[in-house]
Parts: C-alpha cells; sequence; structure tokens
C-alpha cells in the first residue's frame, strides 16, 4: 500500500554553543512521516527530542537540512500542525470556550458551534465558561486537545503530552485521545519516555540514540486497536525498545 | 449555624488589629491628659473638631477638591503608561531606547517637580494633577513592561501556532496576560498620587487636605483639624487601595495572582 508522505525530515542538524566549542544535539537525523500516520518517538531524557520537535514544529530552524510538509519546506509554525506540550498551553486569562475560539478566524460563521461541538467532543460540556484555574490537570489538557483540534490541523505534534499528569489520568487521556482520533484522521507526531503509552498509542515507534540524536532502531506495531499493553506480542515489543533504550528486562 | 460560625470567624480575624488601634488611641488619649499639653489634641478633640469642619462643608470640599486631582493625574498616567509600556514591552528598540531615561526620572521625588511644576503651570489646579501624572506614571510604565517581558513563552508560543492577526494578538493574548501586573501598577501608582496630592497642595493651593492641615496650623495651632486631617487621608487611602484590589478580584486576571 502506497502511502503519501506527510513529513520528511530531511538529514538535519542541530547544535547550540556550550561552554567548549558546540554541543550537537541532534546529528544527521532523516525520517519520513506518512500521511494519517502515528508515529511516536522515544529516546533517553536529554537526547534532544524537544529541540526535535520544536525544529518540526517550526518554532526552531535546523542549522543545515530541511523539514518537508507536503514537499513543501517548513520555515514557519502555522496552524496546519498544532502542538501540544507537558506544560499546556491553555491560556488561563480565557474561558475554555474563547480558547477554544482563539484560533478560529472571527469572521467564521460557524465558529461558536464549531466550539461547542469540540468541548463537548472531549468531554467539556458544563465547562465552557470556566477559567483554567477552575479546572483540573486532566480536563485541562482536554481544553488543550480540543482547542488543537478545532482547527482543523493535519498534523498534531504531541511533546509528551500526559506526562505532567498522574498514571491513571495519563491511561485515561491516551484512551480519550484515541477516540477522537479514529473519528478525524490526523498524523500525528508524539514524543515521549513512556514506552508503554507509545506502543498503546502509535502505528511506528522510533529509537532515538543519546545525544546527538539519530535513529537508532525503528518498529512498528502491528496491532489492532483497542490494543492491550499487556498483552504477549505488545510486551515483547516492549521488551526490544528497551533494550534498545539501553534497559535489559528479566 | 455555618454562617454564624463564619461571621465569627471574621470577627476573630480583625479583632487584632481593632485592638491595637484602640491601644494606640487609648495611649495617646493618656499621654495628652497625662502632660497637660495644650496644643496637642485628644482624640475626642479631633472627633469634634472633624464634626465641625463635616457641619460646615468645608470637609467635603477639602476632600472632594484633593479626590479631583489624584483622580485627573491618575487617569491621564494611566492612559499614558499603559500604551506606552505595552510598546516598550514588545518591542525590544522601544525598551533599550526609553527605558535608560525612565530609569533616571523614575527615582526623582515628585516634591523636587514642584518649582517647576509652579513655573510652567502655576498655582491653580494644573499643578497637583502634573504632580500625580509624574509620581504615578513611572511605576505603572515600569509594571506593564515588566508583564510584557515575563509573559510565559509557551503561551507565546501557541498563539504564534494558531497564525492569529496582529491585532487579536494583542487583544486575547499580550494585553490580558500583561493585564496583572497593570493592575499591580495601578495600585502602586495610585498610592502614591495619594501621597503626592497631599504634599502638593500644602504648598501652592487654597483647597484640598493638604491645604487644610497645613491652614489649620497656620490659621491659630488648630491641631484637632491637622490631626483629623491627617487620619481622613489615611481612611481615604485605604478606601482607594481597597477599590485597586477589587479589580484584582476578577475572574480573568485571578490565575496570576492565585497559586
Amino acid at each position: 500500500m502506497f502511502i503519501k508522505t506527510k513529513i520528511r525530515v530531511q538529514n538535519i542538524h542541530k547544535g547550540f554553543p556550550a561552554e567548549k566549542g558546540r554541543l550537537d544535539v541532534i546529528s544527521d537525523l532523516d525520517f519520513k512521516v506518512g500521511d494519517g500516520e502515528f508515529v511516536a518517538i522515544v529516546g533517553p531524557s536529554g537526547c534532544g527530542k524537544t529541540t526535535l520537535m520544536n525544529i518540526i514544529a517550526g518554532f526552531l530552524a535546523p542549522d543545515s537540512g530541511a523539514v518537508l510538509i507536503d514537499d513543501k519546506p517548513r520555515l514557519a509554525p502555522n496552524a496546519k500542525g498544532v502542538l501540544i506540550t507537558q506544560q499546556g498551553s491553555v491560556f488561563p486569562w480565557l474561558t475554555v470556550r474563547e480558547n477554544l475560539l482563539f484560533g478560529l478566524p472571527d469572521e467564521m460563521p460557524n465558529r461558536e458551534a464549531l466550539a461547542q461541538e469540540y468541548a463537548e467532543l472531549v468531554g467539556l460540556k458544563g465547562f465552557e465558561n470556566n477559567y483554567a484555574h477552575e479546572l483540573s490537570g486532566g480536563m485541562l489538557k482536554r481544553a488543550e486537545i480540543a482547542r488543537a483540534l478545532v482547527v482543523k490541523p493535519e498534523i498534531l505534534y504531541m511533546d509528551e503530552p500526559f506526562s505532567a499528569l498522574d498514571a491513571l489520568m495519563s491511561l485515561r487521556m491516551q484512551n480519550e485521545l484515541l477516540r477522537i482520533l479514529a473519528r478525524e484522521r490526523h498524523t500525528v507526531m508524539l514524543i515521549t519516555h513512556d514506552v508503554e503509552e507509545a506502543i498503546h498509542l502509535a502505528d511506528r515507534i522510533l529509537v532515538l540514540s543519546p545525544r546527538p540524536a539519530r535513529i537508532q532502531a525503528s518498529f512498528d506495531v502491528p496491532l489492532a486497536h483497542p490494543r492491550r499493553v499487556s498483552s504477549p506480542e505488545a510486551q515483547s515489543l516492549r521488551v526490544a525498545i528497551l533494550r534498545e533504550l539501553g534497559v535489559e528486562l528479566a | 449555624m455555618v454562617g454564624e460560625q463564619k461571621g465569627m470567624n471574621k470577627v476573630r480575624k480583625v479583632l487584632p488589629s481593632l485592638l491595637v488601634l484602640a491601644a494606640v488611641v487609648a495611649i495617646w488619649w493618656a499621654v495628652v491628659v497625662a502632660t497637660r499639653s495644650v496644643i496637642f489634641p485628644t482624640p475626642w478633640q479631633v472627633v469634634t473638631g472633624t464634626l465641625e469642619l463635616a457641619q460646615d462643608g468645608t470637609l467635603w470640599d477639602h476632600i472632594g477638591a484633593s479626590l479631583f486631582r489624584v483622580g485627573a493625574g491618575f487617569l491621564l498616567a494611566v492612559l499614558v503608561a499603559i500604551p506606552l509600556g505595552l510598546w516598550m514591552g514588545w518591542v525590544h528598540g522601544a525598551f533599550v531606547t526609553l527605558n535608560p531615561l525612565f530609569q533616571i526620572l523614575r527615582p526623582i521625588s515628585p516634591i523636587a517637580w514642584i518649582p517647576i511644576a509652579i513655573l510652567w503651570f502655576g498655582v491653580g489646579n494644573a499643578s497637583p494633577i502634573y504632580l500625580i501624572f509624574i509620581a504615578s506614571v513611572f511605576p505603572m510604565i515600569v509594571q506593564t513592561t515588566v508583564g510584557v517581558h515575563t509573559i510565559e513563552k509557551r503561551y507565546l508560543r501557541a498563539a504564534e501556532n494558531f497564525g492569529v492577526p496582529r491585532g487579536k494578538l494583542f487583544r486575547q493574548v499580550v494585553f490580558p496576560a500583561t493585564l496583572p501586573q497593570i493592575i499591580v501598577g495601578m495600585r502602586i501608582g495610585l498610592g502614591v498620587a495619594w501621597l503626592v496630592v497631599v504634599a502638593a497642595e500644602m504648598i501652592a493651593l487654597r483647597s484640598g487636605l493638604g491645604y487644610l492641615i497645613i491652614d489649620s496650623r497656620n490659621a491659630g495651632n488648630r491641631y484637632d483639624l491637622v490631626i483629623a486631617g491627617m487620619i481622613i487621608i489615611g481612611l481615604i487611602g485605604l478606601a482607594l487601595d481597597g477599590i485597586m484590589r477589587l479589580l484584582e478580584g476578577m475572574k480573568s486576571v485571578r490565575w496570576r495572582y492565585v497559586h
């Protein structure tokens, strides 16, 4: 089956000035993400995952190489690909409803209805007029996902989206995300340090090496949804990925 | 029952400060009586003096005059400081160009401006209004600029991500994100403005609470009215700060104050 390439990361290299010369964070990184594909990137902490995500989403320019979206070089961020981060960025001075309306043009005729629809989709019906500090961590994440989806992006960039939540809420949000993605087909790039989360969600998992980051291994996840992370196939995948990350399980 | 308990808690909270106030008045009274001072008034003399002024109406004229000057000077300062502070916070070039000038002007006491104010504006209302403007404009510029500079990057990135027009970016991100700091600046600004109006009125004018104090002393050592003026200034200052604090209770700014 032929899948159109959505994101092409082409030999990117990125370093930062350090005390002694330059610190190479990403070196010669090269991969593709297909249209509608869900790719997870796992790697040791401090390996440059977030730097990579910022480059792909357009917030940071690589020193060399390029990021192509639909074969066109990506130079700046835009609403075609929305970034969701661990800290979250729901505006605390706006209500949930105003946050959802933020990315929609003022002259759009059905924007109110659309915002309402997405608030309901993520389970925030009844909280539209609440401010962020009146919401729990999980609800805040739902608001952020709704704000990203309401602008109908083609790509979702997720950088440790659920890491700040407790384990139970993280699992719940993963299931929510799968439910929403089943409804709307997005290309998704997920960065995580949680191998089980990657196996639960992704079609393909890329393992990054320690700094400077490059692709060390790639795993397909040929399991149908809904997945059980405790199944033997998922567990042997987990063992193999952890081995790549330098963790041997007995 | 629960309401009663809440009421009790409130009483318990303000009780210590009321006791301190009562103690200050009691000591003041005792000392005046013990030293048999003929000039320094007892608290009761201050009360009767205040009533006298309230009855003949001059008290309200003085309060009205002072509030008008503060209102005018402070409003002018708000109108100048907020746009200027937002601009300096957002545009780096504006900041590096103007900030040194303001940092030099800011530590100059408004009192030092009095001779120049008289030279430029005479002894009418314009002089104290100008002094109040000078006193309150700089803290508000500084706070607004700091407010813009401390907007968290994650919010600016999110705004950038959605690619909204510039006007919307200012209306829905930069301004509301800075508003809590602007309100802090306004609180400081209004506090300084109230300090300065009294000082300014002591010098030139024929109305206002500052004038009341100086005039009461000059016209026959009416120290009861001097102290009455001081207490009224304190109470009005407290009320003005209370009004500004109401702004901090707005739902759209509370995120910055609650943690």
